[in-house]
């Protein structure tokens, strides 16, 4: 560039004009100008804008938004990223997905460089120093770690040492051999189900998830899930449709012209996504905010219902209340009413149980009632026909499903002949009878009586009363039908009378006034009626995170079901957190569970393994009879616990570690005692069983044979983000220094064993593979460095929208880092080198539960526990199943790195959808390649690198090789006698390679293990193959289920949808800690998803923590903080039994009174100060959580209440909780 | 008349998420270097508020910007006798705490931390001295209202208005306000600089600092009512919003509407007459100034105008883009977007679409005549954000925003073209489909319409061989 004087530079003294012969300009006065010539300097942006390449890739975990980024490489330093914005067209009429991401994404390239980054494998300096010692001693490397794990002192020595620092650099081959070492310490002496694996949301990084999923699964280790874990698994979902969650993609919403958002916090937690809800608007969609707070997505709404936190099911209660009685009772909406008859139990008919001078609602009628002689007659439920008014079995139930008769289906028929489902008996009833209703209130439940039309039916067994699902709602509800005989002193007179459901009744729990809700009752419905279902309501965390979680959900699901809106495209349902959806779901569990060689894989649920593993229950108060109905008959158990055993007894639940012996030594012990079959095992294990020489482990989890043992974590941090109770977790499972402040509780298991006192430290070894020094890599043992996401191969899918893109690598992985799938292969390497010497060939015993799914969906229509004298204990029908294994240890690496026989011998499939896949077999052999050394693995397909698995899953994948579509169809075809092919056919010839998604996204192809149908002219929206087609939904009627009615559900009164208040957690005693004097409040402590993080990725970019505020922050109200003399910006001690939390105070006049936010996976590695409470440094959000576990989601064996892995089961509830908030004043920073 | 080209954008509040993907990857590219830290020369702010740097919208604390004085025009700190002799001191610079001290961590900490009594952590620590500080503001203190309380009264946007009515959990609103620099006809920074390094190019009308001619008098600083320069500590020179040139200049739009999953900007060309600048920003009121405005962005369609675009050189593939442009439609034809801060007088491009709220009360229903004054967010609010404190514009914009919807609404469920929603905002039917069709399913082509790479010169050739070489050829 040119040299210039000073005096050129000022602009009185500078040249006019240049070479290019445009003219300097002066305007406005000569005060501005315009300057067109002297401008070489600007090179000097362009130069930085200049790149050498981009490559296609994303980020990989614990983000549902699935956003396709290009990745920008100059000079070989990977730079920024930008989105991209080629996703293939949504068609004429729709906005595009466009472009896809977020703040936190686009600061991704943050970590790559960053010196928060794991560059090098780390040990603990304690360990390492042990292990090099022992090692110089033996030379063994078993041997060497015997000698520290079993010894107590050195045990406890490293054990005590996590999370304060202290690590040193290691290599692979030493960190790999130690690992090696635990494992086979481990399933030597205790079993390989005392090794656990934890990693969640395959669908955003599936060959990721695979990676140690797969080394896990082959060697016998279990899974944990996260997805009931984390709270964000709807158990409402599976409970009403027998489907763990399908929903909406969000440009489904543009199609919608009513949306309820109620609890999900679109524009902040479904950023890339929000467009389409806020462009719906001006297609005319109108739009009603339910939030506690002036939420960001309330800025988009037309109204506002400032409903209380957790107090949404009244608000939907009374909601439906209008509902009902506007459009079913007062007039009848044809299309609702044909929506009724056809999709929904409510025509179904219940058997009423005499209650003193009342009736009890019970089980669904069933065929084997009436004595109906058909295969499954006791699964298949009843409905009375008013074409010739008699009760007949309509087509579609459960027992249809598993009696291969070719009538599970929707249709409208028994045996061939139309039937007409009579909704309600009023009109001709025998009688009409009182029914009692338990009412729940925060304090005390009760209960109501309502008045039914009956039906008397002579059974064999006698006379019973009988009445429909639709009758029971309504007199739930107290809405009286104007055929009956009298009102009861329970029903309301009106709206504005406050007596349960009205919105009248719900003003004073909510604090919506009753005007809004009639409303938008209205509003909702009416849109409904008028666009055939198109009302939407978008649910998330607000609403799901909370105990009763199922309960909310159900009362909010039934406004969308009674107005015909689901598998309606832009109606219906629209669940919004923690969704995952791996779209070629089959064919990736396949490579993932290593079903390609063994199963069934060991997979536990993880609410209930924490609960155990963490000692949690030791301290849990919370009385079952408390949560009981009032009009239960049944003793409810002593303890939240003994539900769980008995769930694990009876096959409903896994549980892991199985037994209380190591199942490769009780195979042994078989064998020894004259066992020479797989039966014979099974049966001495049985007999073993019911003598109680043999018990479940989960009866004594405090033994040290039953501890977890070793624990992986990879795209997870599981302490620093998910792990409800975090102090409790410090404690039990870590042995570290805690602010555990609760006691052991006085209430006590019958089922379990007590020890004193409580074991601390029961992990061995824990394990983190991350690209960073998270809170779980700081108090881990051994962290290993992972390549960041756009360091590898992998696919990438969400529900959001439907495609599936890449993983690319822009550059190799810096230092010593390797990809998840490549650190897997390090450590399975080494372990199947140990194992040749320590391990061999051996056989396993594996317990799973009774699947949804499987033929185990039928196997309790009675709840009988064996262990209690009712009946025998008969695997995979009173047990859980029982298959011995043969594990193979020594080829474990092998097998790791090929696609194994069963993928072509047996087939692929899931829910229940099986195919098999020998063409897809064959040509993985020219894709990826096949195995050249010699060996078991010899000749089969590869999986040895990242870009394989991801080729392996994408040929397997009816989602993504049209051949393979059109083939998966043939099976439910057969079971439902329906002809669905065609949903298919038009992409039959489409197979997506890798590559091809690197060029593009790619939009995936209908399945038949998915609800909803892909196609050019729509969006996709769940159920639209059931309602359309008529295949039924997943569930006991077969239909969208209002009533559920499993034993334990009508003891604990949630047969109906009811409104169940958030936790009284004051009398649960969670404030029950030593106060000091001063001004304290109590608050219920809210956990919502954050804004400047996904999860606790991204809360340490040094851009987020500057976006805001820096560090751990808790929001509260002006009016809380006025109580307690804080100003904004003041530190603030958040404190409970539980523990203890520091956090800068943000008050807001957007906080209701009485809440307090802290937004969800805050780390307690930045700006935490130490708690003069605690001594210790402030935690993390969830220091003051614990883990409340709900009875009713843990029932299994029963139709669509029947365990899957991440599909169903207890969740890991927080937002009942409750803090004490006070000023924290000068804090100190506990720097030694 | 001098026809000039501004390249303009448009952003639509009434969409804008507050996500702040927008200035994610501008700083990333942009201001991601030692120097530059603080600056973020695009930010979103959470509006009631009182922004980064604080309370930049005060006039009275900053001084920039321009004012009349006796019916002229001139720069609000003073003018050019007053800036010699004051050239050594500044007084209306906002300090850094204003903008935010910024920061970093010592993360290798965590990572290499010996054994300790307790947990390692780490605290925050500046990244101009390295000492450990306490954080106090920063440049989105507060995001969704955070401490809005006690920042709230500040906010200068609450003139005629009593801010504790709306500063309490049941009145409490709140919108987003993404800002950058305005990129102004009449740009205060301009006529602030002593050394004449900023100015605003002829092609696009981007306005820039010359960083080889910048002496670091901080003068633009000051003099921008918008506070969109900055100054980096380490070069001595000021830097500031560059429309993302080298990116425009090869037709791709800036980063900020790139990446802006909200999809609310809009960037186009305007035309505009630039013998009528001073007219317009010295208009007699501060409420005349964006009707003035207004009147000297030329209507491109307009044979007379291409005449004599084109005899002043504009090239076809310029006027063509300003013929298709989104923001004329939205700014002139369809008045939806309005300026910020008009009263500043420095004519900016970068306008918006006002936000709808909830409404306040419970209504029967969002159709009631008087809706507008049912909002949660006062017209009043907008009106001085927007349209220096008349309310008329923003009225019609709202209404307008809301015919749309109760348009469409009709048609779809209805089944019935409401004339008489059309009708009562003065737009035909084709007009409401067109603007629905921009604010609703816009994709990014339409949402940016920019001539590709609009170079001119006659040496192009010899260029493709050593364009990128720079100096050292």
């Amino acid at each position: 560039m040119l040299k210039e004087s000073f005096l050129n530079r000022l602009r009185f003294f500078r040249p006019k004009a240049n070479a290019r012969g445009c003219q300097e300009e002066k305007t406005a006065d000569n005060w501005a100008e315009i300057r067109c010539g002297q401008r070489e300097w600007e090179d000097f942006y362009r130069r930085r804008w200049q790149y050498d390449k981009k490559v296609r890739s994303t980020h990989g975990v614990n983000c549902t938004g699935s956003c396709s980024w290009d990745v920008y490489v100059k000079n070989g330093i990977l730079v920024w990223e930008t989105q991209n914005t080629d996703y293939p067209d949504c068609g004429e009429g729709y906005p595009n997905h466009e472009p896809r991401g977020c703040p936190r994404g686009a600061t991704y390239s943050w970590y790559t460089y960053s010196p928060v980054r794991l560059k090098y494998p780390l040990i603990r300096s304690s360990l390492m120093e042990m292990w090099r010692e022992a090692l110089g001693q033996c030379q063994d490397p078993l041997e060497a770690w015997t000698s520290i794990i079993e010894d107590p002192e050195k045990r406890r020595r490293f054990h005590k040492d996590r999370g304060k620092g202290g690590f040193v650099r290691s290599s692979w081959d030493e960190a790999a051999t130690i690992t090696a070492a635990s494992l086979i310490h481990t399933i030597k002496k205790y079993g390989p189900d005392r090794i656990f694996g934890f990693t969640p949301i395959p669908a955003m990084s599936m060959v990721c998830y695979a990676s140690g999923a797969r080394f896990l699964s082959l060697i016998g280790g279990s899974m944990i899930s996260f997805y009931d874990w984390y709270c964000d698994l709807p158990p409402s979902s599976p409970q009403i449709w027998g489907e763990q969650t399908d929903v909406p993609e969000s440009a489904d919403w543009y199609e919608s012209t009513y949306m309820i958002v109620w609890g999900t916090n679109v524009p902040m937690t479904r950023t890339p996504d929000a467009h389409f809800y806020t462009e719906a608007r001006y297609r005319g969609a109108r739009v009603t905010a339910v939030a506690p707070d002036y939420a960001e997505y309330v800025k988009f709404a037309d109204t506002w219902l400032p409903a209380t936190a957790g107090t949404d099911g009244a608000l939907a209660m009374a909601m439906t209340h209008v509902i009902f009685k506007e459009f079913y009772m007062d007039r009848q909406v044809d299309y609702f009413m044909a929506y009724a008859k056809t999709y929904t139990d409510l025509p179904f008919v219940v058997v009423l149980e005499p209650d003193n001078d009342t009736w009890s609602p019970g089980r669904f009628l069933r065929a084997s009632d009436l004595d109906l002689k058909s295969k499954n007659a006791q699964w298949k439920t009843m409905l009375y026909n008013a074409a010739d008014a008699s009760f007949c079995v309509p087509n579609g139930s459960i027992g249809f499903r598993w009696s291969e008769e070719g009538l599970w289906n929707l249709k409208l028929e028994e045996n061939g002949k139309q039937i007409n489902p009579l909704l309600s008996f009023a009109s001709e009833a025998d009688v009409w009878e009182k029914v009692s209703f338990p009412i729940f209130e925060l304090h005390e439940a009760s209960s109501r009586i309502g008045i039914t039309p009956v039906k008397k039916i002579q059974t064999p067994a006698g006379e019973i009363y009988v009445t429909t699902v639709f009758d029971l709602m309504a007199a739930h509800l107290g809405i009286l039908p104007i055929q009956a005989p009298e009102a009861t002193a329970d029903y309301p007179t009106g709206y504005e009378d406050p007596r349960p459901y009205t919105p009248a009744w719900q003003e004073p729990i909510t604090g919506v006034p009753q005007a809004d809700v009639i409303r938008v009752a209205r509003e909702f419905a009416d849109n409904a009626e008028k666009t055939r279902g198109k009302s939407m309501i978008l649910l998330g965390a607000g609403t799901n995170h909370w105990y009763h979680s199922d309960m909310i959900y159900r009362t909010i699901i039934g406004m969308t079901t009674l107005c015909g809106c689901q598998g309606v495209n832009g109606g219906g349902w629209a669940h919004y957190v923690g969704q995952e959806k791996v779209r070629p779901q089959a064919a990736w569990s396949q490579v993932a569970f290593g079903s390609d060689w063994i199963r069934p894989p060991r997979q536990q649920n993880g609410t209930s393994f924490f609960y155990f593993a963490t000692d949690q229950w030791r301290y849990d108060n919370f009385n079952p009879s408390v949560l009981h109905s009032p009009l239960s008959k049944t003793a409810p158990a002593r303890h939240m616990a003994d539900y769980n055993v008995i769930a694990a007894r009876l096959g409903w639940l896994p549980s892991y570690p199985q037994f209380d012996q190591n199942p490769l030594e009780l195979c042994k012990e078989a064998m020894e005692q004259g066992a020479t079959s797989d039966e014979e095992i099974i049966a001495y294990a049985v007999k073993q069983l019911k003598s109680g020489k043999l018990k479940f482990a989960i009866e004594d989890p405090d033994n040290p044979a039953n501890f977890p043992r070793v624990l992986f974590l990879w795209r997870a941090n599981l302490l620093g983000a998910s792990g409800k109770g975090h102090e409790y977790f410090l404690k039990h499972l870590l042995g570290v220094e805690n602010a555990v402040f609760n006691q052991d509780s006085t209430l006590r298991p019958e089922e379990i064993k007590w020890r004193n006192p409580a074991p601390e430290g029961k992990l061995d070894l824990l394990v983190t593979m991350e690209l960073r020094m998270s809170t779980s890599a700081l108090y881990a043992d051994i962290a290993l460095p992972a390549a960041g996401w756009y360091e590898m191969h992998d696919l990438n899918t969400t529900d959001m929208h439907p495609f599936i893109h890449p993983f690319n690598p822009a550059i190799d992985p810096p230092w010593e880092s390797r990809t998840n799938w490549d650190q897997f292969k390090t450590i399975a390497e080494k372990f199947s080198e140990l194992a040749a010497v320590h391990l061999g060939n051996v056989q396993d015993l594996v317990a799973t539960p009774l699947m949804h799914d499987s033929p185990g969906e039928i196997a309790q229509p009675e709840v009988n526990d064996w262990r209690k004298g009712q009946g025998e204990p008969v695997p995979g029908e009173t047990l859980p199943n029982l298959t011995v294994i043969q594990r193979d240890f020594p080829n474990a690496h092998k097998m790791m790195t090929a696609l194994g026989p069963l993928a072509e011998k047996v087939g692929v499939g899931s829910k229940g959808v099986m195919w098999n896949a020998s063409d897809e077999y064959e040509s993985l052999k020219k894709i990826v390649g096949t195995i050249d050394k010699e060996g078991i693995s010899k000749g089969m397909p590869s999986l040895e690198q990242g870009k394989q698995v991801a080729e392996t899953i994408l040929a397997l994948a009816p989602e993504t090789n049209g051949e393979v579509a059109v083939k998966s169809w043939a099976g439910v075809e057969q079971k439902t006698g329906l002809s669905l092919q065609h949903l298919s056919k038009a992409r039959q010839g489409v197979k997506f390679r890798f590559d091809d998604l690197t060029v593009q996204p790619r939009k995936i192809i209908t399945s038949p293990i998915w609800s909803g149908i892909e196609s050019e002219e729509r969006r996709y929206s769940p159920f639209v193959i059931n309602i359309e087609e008529k295949v039924p939904f997943r569930t006991l009627t077969g239909r969208a289920q209002f009533y559920l009615d499993h034993q334990w559900m009508r003891d604990f009164g949630e047969h109906l949808p009811v409104y169940r208040p958030p936790l009284d957690m004051v009398t649960l005693e969670s404030t029950n800690v030593k106060r000091n004097p001063g001004r304290e409040i109590i608050l219920n402590y809210l956990t919502p998803h954050s804004k400047w993080s996904i999860h606790s990725t991204y809360s340490d970019t040094l851009t987020m923590l500057t976006l805001f505020r820096g560090g751990e922050a808790i929001w509260i109200s002006d009016e809380d903080a006025k109580k307690i003399d804080v100003r904004d910006n003041d530190w603030l001690e958040c404190f409970n039994v539980n523990g203890v939390v520091m956090a800068k105070a943000v008050i807001s006049p957007r906080i209701p009174e009485g809440n307090a936010f802290m937004y969800h996976a805050q780390e307690r590695l930045i700006n935490t100060p130490g708690s003069k409470r605690s001594g210790l440094r402030g935690g993390t959000h969830n220091s003051v959580t614990r883990i409340m576990v709900k009875p009713t989601h843990m029932i299994g064996g029963y139709a669509q209440l029947s365990y899957g892995f991440n599909y169903y089961g207890p969740v890991g509830s927080q937002r009942d909780e409750i803090i004490v908030v006070r000023k924290a004043g000068e804090v100190e920073w506990y720097e030694d | 008349m001098r026809i000039k080209v501004q390249y303009a954008m448009v952003l639509n509040l009434d969409k804008c998420l507050g996500c702040h993907t927008c200035s994610i990857p501008c700083k990333n590219v942009w201001t991601n270097r030692k120097g530059t830290e603080y600056m973020w020369f695009n930010n979103v702010e959470t509006k009631p508020g009182i922004g980064y740097p604080r309370s930049w919208e005060n006039q009275r604390v900053h001084r920039g910007g321009w004012h009349l004085n006796a019916g002229r025009l001139e720069l609000k700190a003073g003018g050019r006798v007053s800036k010699g002799l004051n050239i050594f001191h500044n007084p209306d610079l906002p300090t850094i705490d204003d903008y935010y001290e910024p920061w970093t961590y010592n993360y290798e900490r965590l990572v290499n931390s010996p054994q300790r009594k307790h947990q390692p952590s780490i605290q925050p620590q500046s990244q101009l001295t390295g000492e450990p500080i306490k954080l106090k503001w920063g440049p989105n203190w507060e995001d969704d209202l955070a401490g809005v309380g006690e920042t709230g009264p500040g906010d200068v946007n609450f003139k005629d208005l009593d801010y504790s009515v709306y500063l309490k959990f049941r009145n409490i609103f709140m919108f987003y306000l993404p800002r950058l620099c305005e990129h102004c006809l009449n740009p205060a920074c301009v006529a602030s600089c002593p050394s004449g390094a900023l100015y605003k190019r002829d092609e696009d009308g981007i306005v820039l600092v010359d960083q080889e001619r910048c002496r670091g008098w901080r003068y633009c600083v000051s003099g921008c009512p918008y506070k969109k320069v900055y100054f980096n500590w380490k070069t001595g020179r000021s830097e500031k919003c560059i429309f993302c040139y080298p990116r425009i200049e090869a037709g791709l739009t800036t980063l900020c509407s790139h990446s802006c999953v909200g999809r609310i900007r809009y960037v186009g060309v305007l035309l505009y007459d630039a013998d009528r600048i001073l007219e317009a920003a010295s208009a007699p009121s501060d409420q005349e100034v964006y009707p003035a405005h207004l009147g000297i962005l030329l209507d491109p369609e307009d044979p007379e105008i291409q005449k004599v675009a084109a005899a002043q050189g504009i090239a076809d593939s310029i006027l063509s883009a300003a013929t298709r442009s989104p923001v004329y439609r939205l700014i002139k034809k369809w008045k939806l977007a309005l300026p910020l801060h008009p009263e500043f007088r420095t004519l900016p491009m970068v306008w918006y679409i006002p936000p709808l709220s909830p409404v306040k009360h419970h209504t029967e229903s969002i159709q009631e005549q008087d809706f507008i004054d049912n909002l949660r967010i006062p017209v009043t609010y907008l009106a001085n954000l927007l349209t220096a404190g008349d309310q008329a514009p923003v009225r019609l914009a709202l209404k307008r925003l809301s015919a749309v919807r109760r348009f469409m609404r009709s048609q779809r469920i209805e089944n019935k073209v409401d004339r008489e929603v059309s009708e009562s905002v003065g737009l035909s039917e084709k007009t409401i489909e067109e603007i629905f069709r921009l604010l609703s399913l816009a994709r990014l082509e339409d949402r940016t319409v920019l001539p590709r790479a609009p170079v001119k010169g006659d040496n192009l050739f010899d260029s493709r061989g050593t364009c990128g070489f720079g100096d050292s050829i």
